[in-house]
């Protein structure tokens, strides 16, 4: 595999390996020293781009630049970044009704999406699917989708077709805590159990489903307890710590990828917003958001490559500009695209004959 | 020629598409060595194709038609198998919002090749849950084609059109009674395109548009009513979607009375539809009286022969409806 962990960081870091007692759950502050240097770039700059392309969806979105509604990943990008960085271009991912995140992470372009959002004729889906069916095809998203739960039994298939047809493809299946309560979470998982299918489950627990608070619903107190019910290994991990995630997620990514089957993968995270648009997240209690502010993913990153040396304060700085930058010229890109011809609201329902093989 | 059942049929077109190209796969509960499938469909398949191919599944309706959509849309050729028509209820969200709309959705970045099948109708005392016939649902479900055979020569043909020539999702209704009924099967490889209904007995006093074993059913009003020197029309339009309204509208020109028959329930069924596209596409000029339905009654099927059979439409009601349209 490519991402073959090698590089053994100094001393110093080993200080950053604490395990720490935390509302119910232990966060294992992970050891950097067998990842690569680059690969901890290169998610640092993927978060950073996640959340700049997020924090700029919301600025649109203020303006009414964005029709709708949308779901930010604020505050769950390093669950995305981790998971994807285990990912090669040709395995697939099954993302969620918030899914930026997840079509960033796995490749997509901010501009197609932008223009997407924004209901434009040059977005990824010509303006047919928005915020909720965002999906770039040809870096292996299976899509974005608006029916909680309603992927987990897709992932399973496309898993099958690498499966029969012989080819290296890994699934990560997105889904929140509140899927995790629906019957397709339990049909999905066993039947890929079952198969052995090359699927990563992978929960990203914001703790509630709009304003349901998890524990309110569920008598398990983790939804990785839940794996045991499917014979595969359940996991927890800190999922404001994209170190943590990604080495998580590689262990679940060399198991599919070896014929052993699938793994649940659960990340503990939070969002920083509310649920959607005009949800100010008012049902979550000011110490418990406060104390999740205090775990964000990207400062967490930046102050962890900036301890150890990985980047300098110029460093950061300078990722961080060419991010916005970009987000900007991409934001401009879907500002200055037209709306779709109303007529093509009749296309694409269809396979072309054309297109028929 | 030679003359074989539908399940005989519908299994030679798998047989043959599952030579033809080894992206074809089968999904269901008990389609594989064990029990062949409930109607026996699938016997042999899996001895033949192997059980990788022919694959069993947990009782997950879900799962077995999520799993058919995330295959179909990365290079697959699934087949699903609903055991029984009333339990695609459990599935409807894979159908209609994903297989359906993803297509669409996604500015038709991806195909979703996929056959959905399951058997319809009732007539065998299986009461409400196995009884149904719910093809109107997924008439309304925009993106989903359908076929819904009456015969073992329009089963086979349709169903391998439907896996080797239809990159879309396509629903394949089959019907219970069809199921062991004999008819002409050449041997050799045949194709029947969607959209083309068939005309399965010609006349000039009424048109019947019929599906399932309504159009059998029709045929034996037709036939008795010949005696009476009334000459009935009988068409099957075979797939509901595309609809084949141009053979219908001709038929009318001819004929100027119209009954519409099916066995699903009268209130929003199909019959509703296919009467007033014939209003819409051009039959209301040449129509010489009010289009008369004949469907179920609005009611669950219900289980005790008695009630089952006063439910379903039978010939006295279709004979009836004919005699009220040339009246």
């Amino acid at each position: 595999m490519k991402d073959v962990l090698t590089k053994k960081m100094d001393d110093s870091a080993k200080e950053n390996n604490v395990l720490k007692e935390n509302k119910g759950f232990k966060i294992l502050v992970m050891l950097l020293m067998d990842v690569e240097k680059n690969k901890l770039i290169e998610m640092y700059r993927k978060l950073l781009e996640l959340r700049r392309f997020e924090e700029k969806c919301w600025d649109l979105f203020s303006q009414n630049l964005i029709p709708g509604t949308i779901h930010l990943y604020l505050g769950q990008e390093a669950v995305a970044v981790g998971v994807c960085s285990n990912l090669n271009d040709a395995d697939y991912v099954q993302s969620t009704h918030r899914g930026h995140g997840h079509c960033l992470a796995k490749g997509a372009k901010m501009d197609k999406m932008f223009a997407e959002l924004m209901g434009k004729a040059t977005g990824y889906c010509k303006g047919k699917g928005g915020s909720m069916h965002i999906t770039d095809a040809s870096v292996g998203l299976l899509g974005a989708c608006g029916v909680v739960g309603a992927g987990i039994v897709i992932a399973p298939g496309a898993a099958l077709s690498a499966k029969l047809q012989g080819i290296d493809q890994v699934v990560a299946c997105f889904f929140g805590d509140g899927a995790s309560n629906t019957g397709n979470f339990h049909e999905g998982l066993n039947i890929a159990a079952t198969w052995d299918l090359p699927v990563v489950f992978v929960c990203e627990n914001n703790l509630y489903a709009m304003g349901t608070k998890q524990s309110d619903v569920m008598k398990v107190e983790n939804v990785a307890d839940r794996a045991a019910a499917y014979g595969i290994p359940g996991v927890i991990c800190d999922g404001n710590d994209v170190v943590d995630v990604y080495k998580t997620a590689y262990e679940a990514v060399k198991r599919a990828r070896e014929g052993k089957g699938p793994t649940l993968i659960e990340c503990k995270t939070y969002r920083h917003k509310g649920h959607s648009r005009f949800d100010q997240g008012k049902y979550r209690p000011e110490d418990e958001v406060e104390e999740w502010l205090s775990k964000d993913p990207i400062a967490r990153m930046r102050e962890r490559l900036l301890s150890m040396g990985i980047l300098t304060d110029e460093d950061a700085s300078r990722i961080e500009k060419k991010v916005e930058d970009e987000v900007e010229v991409a934001a401009k890109f879907a500002l200055e695209s037209p709306f779709p011809d109303p007529k093509t609201a009749l296309d694409d329902v269809w396979v072309e004959e054309s297109e028929s093989e | 020629m030679r003359e074989i059942m539908a399940i005989e049929a519908l299994r030679e077109a798998f047989q043959e598409e599952m030579r033809n190209d080894k992206r074809v796969v089968l999904i269901g509960e008990d389609i594989g060595s064990k029990w062949h499938g409930a109607f026996k469909v699938t016997q042999g398949l899996a001895a033949e194709f192997g059980e990788e191919r022919v694959r069993d599944t947990p009782i997950s309706e879900a799962a077995i038609i999520g799993t058919a959509v995330g295959a179909a849309m990365t290079g697959l050729r699934p087949v699903a198998e609903i055991m029984f028509g009333d339990l695609i209820a459990l599935a409807m969200d894979a159908i209609c919002n994903q297989a359906a709309k993803i297509r669409y959705m996604f500015g038709g970045q991806v195909k979703v090749p996929v056959v959905i099948r399951t058997p319809f109708g009732g007539g065998k005392s299986l009461a409400a849950h196995h009884s149904s016939s719910f093809e109107a649902w997924f008439m309304h479900a925009a993106g989903l084609k359908i076929a819904m055979p009456s015969t073992p020569y329009d089963s086979k043909g349709l169903l391998k059109t439907a896996i080797r020539n239809i990159d879309d999702p396509v629903c394949f209704f089959e019907h219970k009674l069809c199921y062991l009924l004999k008819g002409h099967v050449p041997e050799e490889e045949y194709f029947i395109p969607f959209g083309e209904a068939d005309i399965k007995r010609e006349g000039a006093d009424v048109t019947i548009v019929a599906t399932f074993l309504m159009v059998h059913k029709s045929l034996k009003v037709a036939e008795e009513m010949a005696k009476e020197g009334i000459s009935v029309e009988v068409i099957d339009p075979r797939t509901l979607v595309p609809f084949d309204i141009k053979t219908i509208i001709n038929s009318v020109k001819k004929t100027g009375r119209v009954v519409v028959v099916s066995e699903d329930i009268k209130r929003a069924g199909i019959t509703a539809e296919i009467a007033s596209q014939i209003m819409e596409e051009g039959g209301f000029d040449y129509l010489d009286a009010p289009i008369k339905r004949v469907a179920s009654l609005n009611t669950p099927i219900p289980f005790s022969p008695p009630l089952e059979d006063y439910v379903i439409p039978n010939e006295k009601r279709i004979a009836k409806a004919v005699k009220e349209v040339l009246a």
